[in-house]
Parts: C-alpha cells; sequence; structure tokens
C-alpha cells in the first residue's frame, strides 16, 4: 500500500536520492530470493543433503519453462507436474 | 473506483476490461493458490480472508506467509513486504504525471488497485499523460476498467482458494505451488546480470544465515545483495540503466 502510493501521496515534485535509485535496481529480486531459497533448499532449518527432494527439480522445470515460456501460471503448472509425482508417488 | 457510474459509461471502461480478459485467468489461478497456501500455512479461514481483502498484494503476501507460519515478528514481515513491493515504488513515479490533476484520495486509491498487468497493459495503451480533461476521463477509465477485472479475479479465486483449502490434504504439499510462483515472478524480475546476481546472492545469504532469529536472514540477504552488486558497479564500471537495455 505504501509502495504503490509512494509517489501520489506528496503533492509537490520530488525526487529520489541517488542511492535509492541504485537499490531499487535490486532490492525486490534479492527480496523474494531471499524468501524463497530456504523454502527450496532447507528441511526444518537444515540444508538437505539428498538429491531425492521434489521441490529441487520442481524449482528447475519451472524456471526452465518460464525462460522457455514466461507466465506465472505456466511456471506453477509445469513445477507442480513435476512436484506432485515426485513427491506423492515416490515419498521425495 | 468502479463505483463511479461517470467512469463505467467511458467506452475505455470497456476497453480496458476487454484487455485484461485474457491474463485473468491466470491470475485467477495465481489467486487460488495464494488462498490455498495461506490457509495450509495454519492460518485460520478468518485471518485469510482478512489478508486477502486487506493486502491485495500477491507476491509480498505469499512472501510473507513462510515469515508468518514461522512467527516471523511484524516489523520483519513489513520490511520484506516492503522490499519485495518496492518496483511500485518506480511505478508510481512513472504514474504520476497520469494521475496528478485528481484530489490525493483518488491518487491513493488508484494506486492502490494498480497491480503489475494493469501498469503494463495502461502504460502500453497510453505513452503520454493528458492533456485535456477528456483525455483524463478516458485514461481513468480505461485504468479502472482494467484493475476491475484484475481485483475481481484476485478476489474471487483466492476466496474459492481459501473455502476449497480444506478439502486438500496438507500431505499433497500443494502449499508449494506459492513458492513456484514466486520463483516465476523472481526470474520475470532477473533481467540484468546484475539483478540475475543480486538473486542469487540473496537465495545464498538467505540459506547461509537460515539460523538467525527472527527470520532476520531475509533482511541480511537483501543487505548483503544490494551493497555487493553497489561495489560490482562501481568495481566495473557498469551502469544499471544501461544494463537494463540488454
Amino acid at each position: 500500500m505504501l509502495t504503490r502510493c509512494f509517489f501520489f501521496i506528496l503533492d509537490r515534485p520530488w525526487g529520489l536520492p541517488e542511492w535509492a535509485h541504485r537499490a531499487l535496481h535490486y532490492a525486490p529480486a534479492a527480496a523474494l530470493a531471499g524468501v524463497i531459497a530456504p523454502e527450496i533448499v532447507m528441511t526444518q532449518g537444515h540444508l538437505i543433503t539428498t538429491l531425492h527432494d521434489a521441490r529441487l527439480y520442481a524449482a528447475v522445470v519451472g524456471g526452465a519453462y518460464y525462460f522457455w515460456r514466461r507466465g506465472v501460471l505456466g511456471t506453477m503448472l509445469a513445477g507442480m507436474a513435476v512436484y506432485l509425482p515426485l513427491h506423492l508417488g515416490l515419498g521425495w | 473506483m468502479f463505483l463511479s457510474p461517470t467512469l463505467r459509461r467511458q467506452p475505455e471502461f470497456r476497453a480496458g476490461m476487454r484487455d485484461m480478459a485474457s491474463a485473468a485467468l491466470g491470475i485467477g489461478a495465481w489467486g487460488l493458490m495464494t488462498g490455498v497456501a495461506m490457509v495450509k500455512s495454519d492460518m485460520s479461514v478468518l485471518e485469510a480472508v482478512a489478508m486477502t481483502l486487506f493486502v491485495y498484494a500477491g507476491s509480498s503476501q505469499l512472501a510473507a506467509i513462510p515469515l508468518l507460519a514461522a512467527g516471523a515478528p511484524a516489523w520483519v514481515i513489513l520490511a520484506t513486504g516492503f522490499c519485495v513491493n518496492l518496483r511500485f515504488v518506480v511505478f508510481s513515479l512513472h504514474l504520476r504525471p497520469y494521475l496528478m490533476h485528481m484530489p490525493r484520495w483518488r491518487r491513493l486509491l488508484h494506486g492502490y488497485l494498480t497491480a503489475d498487468l494493469s501498469y503494463a497493459l495502461f502504460t502500453k495503451q497510453y505513452t503520454a499523460p493528458p492533456t485535456t480533461p477528456a483525455e483524463q476521463l478516458s485514461q481513468e477509465a480505461y485504468l479502472t476498467g482494467n484493475y476491475f477485472v484484475t481485483w475481481c479475479a484476485w478476489m474471487g479465486m483466492s476466496l474459492l482458494g481459501i473455502a476449497l483449502a480444506n478439502f486438500i490434504p496438507q500431505t499433497w504439499g500443494l502449499g508449494f505451488a506459492g513458492v513456484l510462483s514466486l520463483v516465476a515472478i523472481v526470474c520475470s524480475m532477473a533481467t540484468t546480470r546484475l539483478r540475475v546476481l543480486a538473486a542469487l546472492i540473496a537465495g545464498a545469504t538467505a540459506v547461509a544465515a537460515y539460523a538467525l532469529p527472527l527470520k532476520l536472514n531475509i533482511v541480511v540477504a537483501i543487505g548483503v545483495a544490494v551493497l555487493l552488486c553497489f561495489w560490482l558497479e562501481k568495481q566495473f564500471g557498469l551502469d544499471p540503466d544501461a544494463e537494463d537495455d540488454k
């Protein structure tokens, strides 16, 4: 809410300091990556030690799908199509 | 804003709705999964409904879910949400000349309801800010029609997801769909080499610093990634704006 309206709040024109402009280039991607990386490669606070984890393959396939076709929905479906058989079928 | 009949009567309102309709399915499916993910993270149905109705920000909502489940303090959740949503700061800077002729409450409402896709479609449709009152009205109508579709698709499907979540067993691991949609969003943000690097650094830092209390590993990850990228920019004389064009 605050971010969406950031520049609509004040009436008079104003700009951002230089460093903040530059931080905007990296912070959003960094924030999301910071949230999802532990969700993919960690279990209960520990780095997983096995490659038998459905999440790894699902994330890789999802990412590959995104760069192939674009689109959030397709990424989700492609990733889940890998995740569900591995997770439910093989118990990974 | 879509309650205003003057705006609804504009032909641009329908045009905006039409342009958005093709994307509505994707937004709806994403909303559905967000709804399911919220309930799967042990949020009560009431909390999940409240979050859907009031927050209305898909990516930061999804980012907040694991934090809420881990019991992170409010300021960490807010700081993460703020950083995830930083792109809207850029959007609002861009949209400012389009909306400055309106009173403040109206600007804030438009800003709140304009999500990524509406912003992209709106600025594609209108490359220059309005100059006459007629243009002002038609542009506002287009924007309103556009986010009206988004809002309905998102809200309807999120609530459906919350309703259906209890019929889907936890062991299916459907909550992972939320993580996968975040994977797609990160990929869409990683448009330059430095941004790819920032995402990789942040991911690695967040894993390495996982032992920190209060989910501070995410705040640390953002800080490390941004500072390292600043340093690399200086070191190699890279210009982030020029990188954007690649």
